[in-house]
């Protein structure tokens, strides 16, 4: 049939139910930013309950922003937005069909984005040194915040901890990236999954740009 | 259109079924039809378990008295039957099975966009399944398929994680299952295949995609605070230690009031493709019923406070939420009007799908008509936790969506099969359907308006004959349900051979072979025709295809 040279003729990485590679490329970009649509919803629950106990406990939350260490959390932001650059970049070189370009920038990015988790860890490691850590190690030193406060440092290591997640899941895909990207399956006609990947990383990224602000930053009176 | 009916030889030779044996080629197969096969088989496994539940709930409202169960027994038979028929039954249904079949087809293409992920979509579900079953086996769950804290966070001793983790799992399947049908609709459709000729089906299952990408997360994330609250007990939903169960409510209904219209609205897709079929007449309104399966999508996002009428929310919020739910009426209506109007001078047959359809326009209105009693935040109060409430939305997920299914199934089922299903035997079960139905539902109307709670196992001894006429009428129903389940099975070993177009339907599914061959089209057709082209009988020959 006419359908089957079709296929051939296209190569190996159009799958047989599209019928030119712009519908397979334009579907799994469309069905990345459909995924993202998700995870905004998901972490939109979470943003809707930091909101309302946040406007119900405005003092509470304040207290609890002095064990913040915003040096540390802008540090990582920073850290962050890097990673984005080189995922970027990394997408130019995967259009560009430059090998080795793609995988040094995709290593920079899973190295980025590894700073970023151990940084990460290190600040959970403090909150539990300062017994910060709610439903294990959980000792407020104002007491009549205790309860309230809590709730935050909950949201504090939910929010944290599915961008964490999040993260880590991005790490794993870059991984195959690059051993793929080692075995030559990108060329310049077909970089899709660098691209989509790209997409799922500076979204995650974005949640951090927002996560920052309203953990570190509001109401915030001095600097440690 | 002379291009797409294939010659008599490819007919009978490979088609979906046949091409490949062994059960490796199912559970690892991309084929969307062969996926909606195996969802099919699920969520009928997943029915009936729901079902069982229903039917000991009956047995125990026969009386009285609580003599077949104890209260905690039967708390957690209505859990169980709430969580395996919403989650495990409803959600998937129509989307999984005669959506995966038919949308691909339907805009003319090979396959869904991501035929991995949809198969992934079936392991998912069947891993939450899985989960719902183990808390099932392991002594079940009693907070009510809501899970409203804080009584699921701090005092149920039942199964609460697993049942929890469960709907969390198959979550995740329900939005990949939209993902992959929004993502399908818009890339691969036909060549001219435009937004308006798409059947109004595909349009509904659009909707009923966009609730499940946007409402299915949040529901996500409310359950893993649920569990975490469970396990650490911070006091989230905690009211003692400042935390607000009413938030929970809020995230929950966020989802779950949506959640309503992702079990209707594909319902209402198939009603739309079974009407102008038999009425041998093009749809009345083609707009108005695809626009409105949006505008339901959209208000349907917008209501979910009027689940929290007594429950703590702002008189002022009660008002807003009040007006919003009379508002998502208006797209509802808009449907049946048009319905309604497609089969005036129609030449209307009462095949069984029509008598389903049929079926779904009359419960579903009296569902529809009893839930503007419950939007009114005056009557609400009266009625609010009765069977009233147990009756209006039964009347929607069964009389509207269980029969839309059956429906559907009917409908589709020679495509699917390859198999005419007994049309004698299907009408008589349709009507012991349609009669066990109202025997087991309006009762509760009349229960509820007295008076009667839901969810307690003994009641007052003057509430007992509607009772009895409920339970009476679930026995009936029990038999409509068994009924097609027996004649289905038979059907595909001695059910006639299907024609291609047993129903003479317009739609793409209908040019092909039945059973379909594995890529459904040889060549990607070139659609030139509207939508429904039904000659009408009077009208002129409309020159359609070419």
């Amino acid at each position: 049939m006419a359908t089957e040279t079709h296929v051939i003729a296209h190569g190996p990485e159009l799958r047989h139910h599209f019928e030119q590679p712009e519908q397979q490329y334009e579907s799994a970009t469309l069905g990345m930013w459909v995924f993202l649509a998700t995870e905004i919803m998901f972490f939109g629950g979470l943003f809707a309950a930091y909101t309302i106990y946040r406007t119900a406990y405005p003092d509470a939350f304040a207290s609890s922003s002095q064990y913040m260490d915003v040096i540390i959390g802008g540090f990582n932001t920073a850290v962050l937005i890097c990673s984005s650059l080189t995922m970027a970049l990394g997408v130019r070189s995967a259009q560009l069909g430059q090998r080795k370009p793609l995988i040094l920038f995709l290593i920079a990015t899973m190295l980025l984005g590894c700073v970023f988790l151990g940084i990460k860890g290190y600040e959970y490691h403090h909150k539990w040194v300062e017994h910060l850590v709610p439903g294990f190690n959980w000792n407020y030193p104002i007491p009549q915040y205790s309860h309230h406060a809590q709730i935050l440092f909950f949201l504090y290591f939910v929010m944290t901890g599915m961008h964490a997640v999040h993260m880590i899941i991005g790490e794993g895909i870059l991984l195959t990236l690059v051993v793929m990207a080692y075995r030559g399956r990108f060329t310049e006609r077909y970089f899709t999954p660098v691209e989509i990947t790209g997409l799922y990383w500076h979204f995650v990224d974005i949640v951090w740009i927002f996560l920052f602000p309203m953990l570190y930053l509001i109401g915030k009176h001095k600097l440690l | 259109m002379s291009t797409l009916v294939q010659s008599p030889q490819t007919q009978q030779s490979k088609n979906y079924l046949n091409a490949d044996h062994g059960w490796k080629s199912w559970l690892f197969t991309t084929d969307h039809k062969r996926i909606a096969l195996l969802y099919l088989i699920s969520i009928t496994f997943f029915f009936f378990i729901g079902g069982f539940f229903a039917v000991m709930m009956r047995l125990e409202l026969l009386t009285p008295r609580g003599d077949l169960v104890q209260a905690d027994t039967y708390n957690k038979f209505f859990t169980m039957h709430g969580i395996m028929m919403i989650f495990f039954f409803l959600i998937p249904s129509i989307p999984a099975t005669l959506g995966n079949f038919l949308i691909p087809i339907m805009i003319g293409a090979r396959d869904l966009a991501f035929p991995k992920i949809n198969l992934l979509s079936w392991y998912i579900y069947i891993v939450g399944g899985l989960f719902a079953l183990g808390a099932l086996l392991a002594g079940g769950v009693d907070t009510g398929w809501t899970f409203y804290t804080p009584f699921s966070t701090l005092y149920s001793n039942s199964y609460v994680m697993a049942a929890a983790l469960g709907v969390f799992i198959s979550g995740f399947s329900s939005i990949l299952t939209g993902l992959n049908f929004v993502v399908t609709i818009h890339k691969m459709r036909a060549p001219g295949m435009t937004w308006g000729r798409m059947p109004l089906f595909v349009w509904s299952h659009y909707a009923t995609a966009i609730i499940q990408i946007l409402g299915t997360p949040v529901i996500a994330i409310t359950i893993l605070l649920v569990a975490a609250e469970r396990v650490f007990h911070i006091g989230v939903f905690d009211p003692n230690v400042g935390g607000d169960p009413i938030l929970f409510q809020h995230l929950f209904w966020f989802y779950s009031h949506p959640a309503v219209y992702i079990m209707i609205l594909p319902g209402m897709g198939v009603i739309s493709e079974v009407i102008p079929c038999f009425s041998r007449k093009g749809i009345f309104g083609y707009w108005a019923i695809a626009l409105s399966s949006i505008g339901i999508a959209v208000l349907g996002f917008l209501v979910w406070g009027h689940h929290l009428f007594t429950t703590g929310q702002s008189m002022y919020a009660g008002f807003v939420f009040s007006a919003l739910s009379f508002l998502v009426a208006v797209p509802s209506a808009i449907k049946v009007f048009n319905w309604i109007a497609t089969m005036y001078k129609g030449s209307v047959s009462f095949e069984t799908p029509m008598l389903y359809a049929f079926g779904f326009i009359g419960l579903f209105t009296i569902g529809g008509l009893t839930g503007l009693i419950l939007a009114t935040t005056a009557a609400d109060i009266h009625v609010q936790d009765t069977y009233f409430v147990v009756a209006h939305f039964h009347y929607v997920m069964v009389g509207g969506m269980v029969m839309a299914y059956m429906g559907g199934l009917h409908f589709w089922w020679p495509k699917m099969t390859g198999r005419m299903y007994p049309e004698g035997w299907a009408k008589i079960s349709a009507l012991i359907v349609f009669v066990g139905f109202n025997l087991t539902f309006f009762p509760q109307f009349i229960l509820g308006y007295l008076g009667m709670p839901r969810r307690y196992h003994a009641y007052a001894e003057e509430f007992q004959v509607y009772n009895v006429m409920s339970s009476a009428g679930a026995s009936v129903l029990a038999v409509g349900y068994l009924l097609p389940m027996i004649y289905f099975i038979w059907s595909l070993k001695y059910g006639e051979r299907a024609p291609a177009n047993p129903w003479n339907a317009a739609g793409l599914e209908w040019m092909i072979p039945s059973p379909p061959p594995t890529f459904n089209f040889d060549t990607i057709p070139v659609v030139t025709w509207e939508a429904y082209n039904y000659h009408e009988p009077d009208a002129p020959e409309v020159e359609v295809g070419h």
